[in-house]
C-alpha cells in the first residue's frame, strides 16, 4: 500500500486507499489535533513565563506542604497513568481485550485521582491562601488568572480524557474498536501528560515558597 | 479494511521492560526537578534547567509512549516544526522578560 503511494501517479495516491506517513487517518488526525493543542498551551505557558520572569514581586505561595507535595504526587500519578495507558495499547496489539479494559480502567482511575488531588489543591489555595482567579493577598492581578487559567484548561483536558477512555473501554469490552482506536486514545492521554510535564515546573516549581 | 490490517501489522514491537525503564526515568527526572526548585539558583538558570529537563521528559514521552520513535521520518518532520516553534517562542520572549525586569526601578 505504501509502495503504491510512493511510485503511483498523483491520481492513484489521492484516489483513496493510500495511507500518508504509513499511518491511518484517525491517527494522523489525532496528531494534527495534538500539534494545534500543543500550540495553544505553548501560547499560555510562554505568556505566563514572560510575566513570571519580568515581575520581581511575583508571588511564591507554594509551600512544600501541601502544595509541592500534592503537585509532585499529581505528577507521579499522571506518569503512572501514562504507563498504564501504554500497557493498554500493548495489550490491544496482542488482541487481549480483557487486558485492554483493565489497563484503561487503571488509567481512568489515575486520571480521576489527578483531578481530585488538583481540586483539593485549588480549594486549599482559594480557602486557606485566599488566592482566587480575581484577587490574591499580594495584589498581583495576573497571578490568579494565569494559575487558574492554565491549570484549569489542563484539568479540563484530563477530565475529557477520562470520559474518552471510558467510551473506548466500554467499546473494546463489547468487541468494537480496533487497535488504531485504542492507540489514538493513547496519543491524546500521553499529550495531556506531556503538557503537565511543562505546567508543573513552570507554574509550581518556579514559585516555591522558600523558608 | 486494508488500512486497518496495515496498521495492526505495523504495531511497534516494544517490551514491558522498556516502558518500565522509561517510566522510572521520567520519575527520576521529576525528582531532580523538585530538588532543583529548592536550590538557591538565579531565576534564569532555574528556568533554563527546568525547561531543559522538561524537554527531555517530553522527548521520552513522545518517542516511547507515543511511539514516535518507530514512526516514519515524514511524520516526525510533521511534528518537528511545532517543537521548533515552541522552543523559539520561549527563547525569543524570555530575554525580553529579563530585560524588562532590569528596567524596573
Amino acid at each position: 500500500m505504501a509502495t503504491e503511494a510512493k511510485t503511483g501517479s498523483l491520481a492513484q495516491v489521492w484516489s483513496g486507499g493510500a495511507s500518508p506517513y504509513a499511518i491511518g487517518s484517525k491517527k494522523f488526525g489525532m496528531w494534527l489535533f495534538i500539534i494545534s493543542d500543543a500550540l495553544t498551551f505553548t501560547a499560555m505557558l510562554v505568556t505566563y513565563t514572560y510575566l513570571r520572569m519580568s515581575t520581581a514581586t511575583w508571588p511564591t505561595p507554594f509551600h512544600f506542604s501541601p502544595s509541592i507535595i500534592f503537585s509532585t504526587v499529581m505528577t507521579l500519578v499522571l506518569l503512572s497513568s501514562s504507563l498504564t495507558m501504554v500497557m493498554a495499547v500493548h495489550a490491544m496489539s496482542h488482541g487481549n481485550r480483557a487486558g485492554v479494559v483493565k489497563w484503561l480502567l487503571a488509567t481512568m482511575a489515575f486520571g480521576a485521582g489527578f483531578v481530585v488531588l488538583h481540586m483539593t489543591e485549588w480549594l486549599h489555595l482559594i480557602n486557606d491562601e485566599k488566592v482566587t482567579a480575581f484577587s490574591n493577598p499580594w495584589n498581583e492581578p495576573l497571578f490568579g488568572a494565569t494559575f487558574f487559567g492554565i491549570t484549569g484548561l489542563h484539568m479540563t483536558h484530563v477530565t475529557i480524557g477520562v470520559i474518552y477512555l471510558g467510551i473506548i473501554a466500554i467499546g473494546v469490552g463489547r468487541g468494537k474498536f480496533t487497535y488504531e482506536d485504542v492507540e489514538v486514545s493513547g496519543l491524546y492521554w500521553h499529550f495531556v501528560d506531556l503538557v503537565w510535564m511543562f505546567v508543573f515546573p513552570l507554574v509550581y516549581l518556579m514559585s516555591v515558597k522558600m523558608h | 479494511m486494508s488500512e486497518h490490517g496495515h496498521n495492526e501489522a505495523h504495531a511497534p514491537v516494544v517490551t514491558t521492560k522498556l516502558f518500565l525503564m522509561v517510566w522510572i526515568g521520567l520519575l527520576g527526572l521529576t525528582m531532580i526537578e523538585v530538588l532543583l526548585a529548592y536550590e538557591q539558583t538565579p531565576l534564569t538558570v532555574m528556568l533554563l534547567l527546568l525547561i531543559g529537563l522538561s524537554v527531555i521528559k517530553a522527548a521520552m514521552i513522545i518517542g516511547y509512549f507515543m511511539h514516535m520513535k518507530y514512526e516514519r521520518f515524514s511524520l516526525k518532520m510533521t511534528l518537528f516544526p511545532m517543537c521548533v516553534f515552541c522552543i523559539l517562542m520561549m527563547f525569543v520572549t524570555m530575554p525580553d522578560a529579563i530585560r524588562s525586569l532590569a528596567l524596573r526601578p
